[in-house]
């Protein structure tokens, strides 16, 4: 049994543990069980600690319309944590964006919803991801076209704090900075968590806001699993009207089940047991 | 043959909204009409070419048609992930004008040497591969771009490369040239090795009296097969000649053709290239192309010893 670790952030402003999920973030994460169990096979950790933040974005910031997913004035939205993919295929389906039938097909010859989320195959994602480090560039260019046109839509980046390790992500920061991209926001899950441990042991990443900050970016943090929090954040546009935004969102890696959270073992999950999956559903409630 | 692409990049700009250019951190004054006239279509993004691939690709992706120049190693080898995911995964109009393909920056040693550039990009689903002879086709070529489907690289020679291509010929993306005709051998080129191709057939002929085809594969792929074919199937002799390492470019590509045509009788083959070494001398691209044999006299030696 992989060790649990436990890198959570003391500051009571942002501590990711205080959260009590509510009924809607439970049912996100049961339709996620539901998408596991139907691949045998899933990131779940890295898909509980971005439930919050998917679903903020989606419920109540994007400027997006499920029956016309290309349309040109949308808001455009990447998940450049790939790997997250199972949150965002449920709030994809819980949107319309595709039957809900679909996510039992996850991971199967016939779907269309695979491992990592490909552009071109699920309706609503923007950019195919999975190799690390490839959403802010995408992003950018997005962005840039945007500015181009003198359109106004938003460009949004879910990336993963791990994947800050990666050098493209910070060719891609000094890009956003240099062109005071204020119609970009990255968002980063810092679950803190890694494959092999800890973003402190494995990549060094603090400090982490300071980083952002000095690449030209206005740049807050956040309790990542906060609804209200993480609102009054994205709702209200560009921290700097002058500058790209990036905020930092505090998470626990597998939130919302006891044995999940900051267990390494659920980064990538494969060989369930019929016994995990009952205790899984049994901590978040019966689908109702 | 960079100039003229480059200059065919803001003339295709004039022409159509949607094209924009992308440089790393080229000379001062590149493309500095474009730039005057376009501003928010000319972007000089800095030495980071993971990024400069990724958000062009970003940008096709919202309709946009981004031609990137930069030195070619540093698109192939050190953006191949952002050329084969952000790029041909996405399927995108994304044009790379790679600078210094083959052994164009002999001086500045291997770290600038694109001798398996073609293999790389030839290997990516959904690329276009192209390599002109010089700066007319590279022009006719151009000038396609705007319209053609698809990720496309193209390699660029060094520049003030003689003129060998003829406007007479059909000049389309896709489709080799038959550049001579000949019964006795064929000699397949790509790039600037089309001239000593036809140098050499042109001895061949007045030294030996012997018909030596000449097929120009300005486009290394997509690959018309079919047509590669039929002009293998009319000779018995066959060289490849590239600028390049032999591993997984022209030759390869021509040796594939052959393996699987299923002709008869066996052909004679050879492929002259860079074999599978790290140059290890500076000097020129000439002293180069000699050190390795990438010459009219081995083309000439090498089909006289088999006829």
């Amino acid at each position: 049994m992989t060790p649990t670790i436990n890198p959570n952030e003391t500051n009571p402003r942002i501590a990711p543990q205080t959260i009590k999920l509510d009924a809607r973030s439970k049912q996100l994460r049961r339709t996620i069980i539901d998408t596991f169990a139907a691949g045998k096979r899933g990131h779940v950790a890295s898909a509980f600690s971005l439930v919050e933040i998917l679903r903020v974005l989606y419920d109540d910031v994007l400027n997006i319309n499920p029956k016309q997913p290309r349309a040109e004035d949308r808001d455009r939205c990447i998940l450049s944590k790939g790997h997250g993919c199972i949150a965002l295929y449920a709030i994809l389906a819980d949107k319309g964006f595709f039957p809900k039938e679909e996510l039992n097909h996850f991971c199967k010859p016939e779907g269309i919803l695979g491992g990592h989320p490909e552009y071109g195959k699920v309706p609503g994602v923007e950019a195919s991801t999975g190799s690390l480090g490839h959403g802010l560039p995408i992003g950018i260019g997005f962005a840039l076209r945007a500015r181009m046109d003198k359109l106004p839509f938003r460009t949004y980046v879910v990336m993963g704090d791990g994947e800050c390790g990666e050098g493209s992500v910070w060719e891609a920061a000094l890009s956003a900075g240099k062109h005071k991209l204020s119609n970009l926001t990255v968002i980063v899950d810092y679950n803190r968590l890694m494959s092999y441990g800890s973003t402190d042991d494995v990549t060094g990443l603090e400090p982490f806001l300071d980083k952002w900050r000095s690449f030209g970016f206005a740049a807050v943090d956040v309790n990542g699993h906060d609804i209200e929090q993480l609102r009054s954040v994205l709702k209200n546009g560009p921290l700097d009207s002058n500058k790209p935004t990036a905020i930092l969102c505090h998470t626990i890696k597998g939130k919302g089940v006891s044995f999940t959270e900051n267990n390494l073992s659920w980064h990538h999950k494969t060989g369930v047991t019929e016994e995990e999956l009952k205790n899984l559903y049994a901590e978040l409630g019966n689908n109702s | 043959m960079r100039k003229t692409s480059l200059d065919t990049v803001y003339e295709l700009a004039k022409k159509d909204p949607r094209v924009v250019f992308i440089g790393s951190d080229l000379g001062p004054d590149t493309l500095k009409q474009m730039k005057a006239e376009f501003p928010n279509r000319f972007f000089m993004e800095g030495i980071s070419e993971a990024n400069v691939v990724g958000l062009a690709a970003g940008m096709a992706l919202e309709g946009k048609i981004p031609y990137i120049n930069t030195i070619t190693t540093f698109l192939s080898r050190r953006a191949c992930e952002q050329m084969v995911l952000d790029m041909c995964l996405h399927n995108v109009n994304v044009r790379l004008l790679g600078s210094g393909g083959g052994l164009v920056y002999a001086p500045l040693g291997p770290t600038h040497l694109a001798i398996e550039d073609i293999a790389i990009t030839r290997a990516m689903p959904n690329m276009t591969v192209v390599a002109p002879c010089d700066a007319n086709e590279m022009k006719r070529i151009m000038l396609q771009t705007v319209d053609y489907q698809g990720p496309m690289y193209i390699r660029i020679a060094k520049g003030g490369d003689p003129i060998v291509s003829v406007e007479s010929n059909l000049c389309k993306i896709g489709e080799p040239i038959v550049m001579r005709k000949g019964k006795d051998a064929l000699i397949v080129t790509t790039g600037i090795t089309l001239k000593l191709g036809l140098e050499a057939a042109e001895q061949l002929k007045t030294s030996k009296n012997l018909e030596v085809g000449v097929l120009h594969v300005h486009t290394l792929k997509p690959l018309n097969e079919r047509l590669m074919r039929e002009a293998f199937a009319a000779v018995p002799a066959i060289v490849a000649i590239e600028e390049h390492t032999v591993i997984g470019g022209l030759g390869s590509s021509v040796a594939e053709i052959i393996a699987e045509a299923g002709f008869d009788k066996p052909k004679k083959f050879k492929r002259i290239g860079i074999p599978d070494v790290f140059p290890d001398q500076y000097g020129s691209q000439a002293t180069l192309m000699k050190r390795y044999d990438i010459t009219t006299e081995n083309l000439i030696a090498t089909i006289s010893g088999w006829l």
